[in-house]
């Protein structure tokens, strides 16, 4: 029954929070119509009235991307707070957010895409992006400081997100007409969403998210120091560079579908934690979820407050996620010193 | 069983740690690794271990344990080091549970049959089974160790390396963590490896020793052989037994004041 429970409860708050989501705005969708128009659509009959329109090509791919960003991130969050035994790890405290919007950025603005794949050089670009600059904060702070500490990563991390915004920028201040669609990077919005980018959020989770679950009981005996790790037989540095290409892959996708949507990955997974304990074999699951519905709700808010204009979602999640920032730091820090 | 350490050397930034330690251990033996401070006792364990890079050669019944897989050095050798990360929120059943990690198999989702009969087994021997859903956090220092313990009797390696095991215990755990060791040894084949500080320790749980000195061997084989009082003497400066009397005699005189 208690298992039951727990699998269930998410479930249905998910549900809710998408119901919540499709349904309200500046037009309001009751459940029963919601419901009513996506039984009718999923029959495959032709959307008729405007309600069902604005539900099914305007609201519906945007709150599912919305849920899928916000579980893609704040799964990344909690790999990465496990994998480097830092409770403020994140793709926008480590940089890695702010490195794919650097490389998204780059390929707008000079169509720098790579020549295999050229109609996805924004989403490439925010990938490889995302991963270089993983690797550029890790080997940084591993050459300046052998331990790894909390306060070296995260400094490092800073100084990366400012380096990569200047450059952003810089680029920006050359780019013309494109500066539009440029700046829509840096803020982090999830409006204008389509069915496609839900599928290929949805894919990208799927794949790297296999692959993070799939490391759990790792992160788990990470949780005791690396070499505590590698004692008990995990192939330490196997199991680091997946799950950093999983969680660079992952990010980089979000980036380049919803520009840099920060602090979702840093807040949600402590949320999480508080529910499921710290054993990764849930935490994961339950980060997963409540970043969704954290996300949906946090859109939600960011185009209805100051109706009819739209505030991007990113400035709503960076309002919070500072505050929160600062919550946790203290926090850390109070433990340490006790 | 036969560990065989040959010509073993570890620098560490440039600097040469160890030199050239070789010996040979069989099961049932409790090797004592002692010596000065800076004498390169962790480094050695750390080398066995593979959690840092040394030249020279080490097999376990014949095989190298260079070219062993993770998984499979975790099943032969365990390792009982003396600090460990903070595994602050997690149960004390979750700890020992990791041990089994290297006897998982599967690709996608790794199960292992005998995880919840080893686990009892391992918890019930430390005596932690009372405490098996406290979190590590509100444990005390000895507890703490007793559940590293614990999940190294879970993994169930041949080889267990333990550095300074009872280091911050008190008398009581002290007796009680030698105590569990020695019946760990007796079960089977199996070889203990410690880093020891306490030379009264050492000379009464140990039957063999290896003596360092600023990262050369002194001597290795068995215990008497090795922590004479002229080598003791020699790798202390000092008059290592003496001194050691000395401290005992305080129990025979009844009101002394040291």
């Amino acid at each position: 029954m208690r298992r039951l429970l727990r699998w269930l409860l998410p479930a249905a708050l998910l549900l809710a929070a998408l119901m919540l989501g499709v349904g309200a705005g500046s037009v309001a969708i009751s459940p029963g119509e919601t419901l009513s128009i996506l039984s009718a659509a999923l029959r495959g009959e032709a959307a008729a009235g405007s309600h069902a329109v604005i539900l099914l090509s305007v609201r519906l791919p945007r709150v599912l991307c919305v849920a899928l960003a916000g579980a893609s991130l704040s799964l990344c969050g909690a790999a990465m707070q496990g994998l480097l035994r830092n409770p403020l790890a994140d793709g926008s405290t480590l940089g890695v957010s702010s490195g794919a919007s650097l490389g998204a950025v780059l390929s707008l603005a000079f169509g720098l895409r790579p020549p295999f794949w050229p109609e996805g050089g924004v989403m490439a670009m925010a990938m490889l992006f995302a991963f270089l600059s993983l690797v550029l904060i890790l080997s940084l702070s591993l050459a300046l400081d052998r331990s790894l500490q909390t306060g070296s990563i995260i400094l490092l991390g800073v100084i990366f997100s400012m380096f990569a915004t200047s450059c952003i920028s810089l680029v920006t201040a050359f780019a013309g007409e494109k500066i539009k669609s440029i700046t829509f990077w840096t803020m982090g919005s999830l409006s204008g969403s389509t069915y496609r980018d839900a599928l290929v959020l949805c894919i990208a989770l799927v794949l790297c998210g296999g692959v993070l679950l799939r490391f759990a009981p790792e992160l788990n005996a990470f949780s005791m120091g690396e070499e505590e790790a590698a004692h008990l037989g995990v192939a330490v540095r196997g199991v680091k560079l997946t799950v950093l290409i999983a969680v660079s892959v992952l990010i980089g996708v979000c980036v380049s579908i919803g520009g840099t949507i920060s602090f979702v990955g840093l807040v949600m997974p402590h949320m999480a934690r508080m529910l499921s304990g710290p054993d990764h074999r849930r935490l994961l699951g339950a980060s997963m979820v409540s970043g969704a519905i954290f996300l949906v709700l946090t859109d939600l808010v960011s185009r209805t407050i100051v109706s009819p204009m739209e505030l991007p979602v990113g400035v709503v999640t960076s309002l919070i996620g500072a505050v929160a920032f600062v919550v946790l730091f203290r926090r850390t820090k109070g433990g340490r010193a006790a | 069983m036969r560990l065989t350490v040959e010509n073993l050397s570890v620098s560490l930034s440039g600097h040469p740690v160890l030199r050239e330690v070789s010996f040979t251990a069989r099961g049932g033996e409790w090797w004592m690794v002692t010596g000065p401070n800076g004498a390169g006792k962790t480094t050695l364990l750390r080398a066995i271990a593979r959690t840092v890079a040394y030249a020279g050669e080490t097999t376990l019944d014949g095989h190298s344990l260079r070219s062993m897989r993770r998984g499979a050095l975790a099943r032969e050798l365990g390792v009982l080091s003396q600090i460990h990360g903070d595994a602050g929120g997690q149960t004390v059943e979750e700890i020992v549970r990791l041990g089994r990690y290297a006897r998982r198999t599967g690709l996608l989702f790794p199960r292992d049959p005998g995880e919840g009969e080893a686990v009892e087994a391992a918890l019930a021997a430390a005596g932690l089974t009372e405490l098996r859903g406290r979190r590590m956090a509100d444990l005390s220092g000895g507890e703490r160790q007793r559940v590293y313990l614990a999940q190294v009797i879970a993994q169930d390696p041949r080889v267990l390396l333990l550095d300074e095991p009872v280091n911050h215990l008190d008398l009581r755990h002290q007796q009680q963590l030698f105590q569990l060791l020695r019946a760990w040894l007796g079960q089977g084949d199996r070889l203990l490896i410690s880093v020891v500080h306490d030379l009264s320790l050492a000379k009464k749980y140990g039957t063999h020793a290896l003596l360092l000195s600023e990262g050369c061997p002194l001597g290795a084989g068995p215990l008497q052989e090795v922590l004479t009082d002229e080598a003791l003497n020699a790798a202390w400066q000092m008059d290592v037994a003496g001194w050691m009397r000395s401290l005992a005699a305080v129990w025979d005189t009844p009101g002394t004041q040291a």
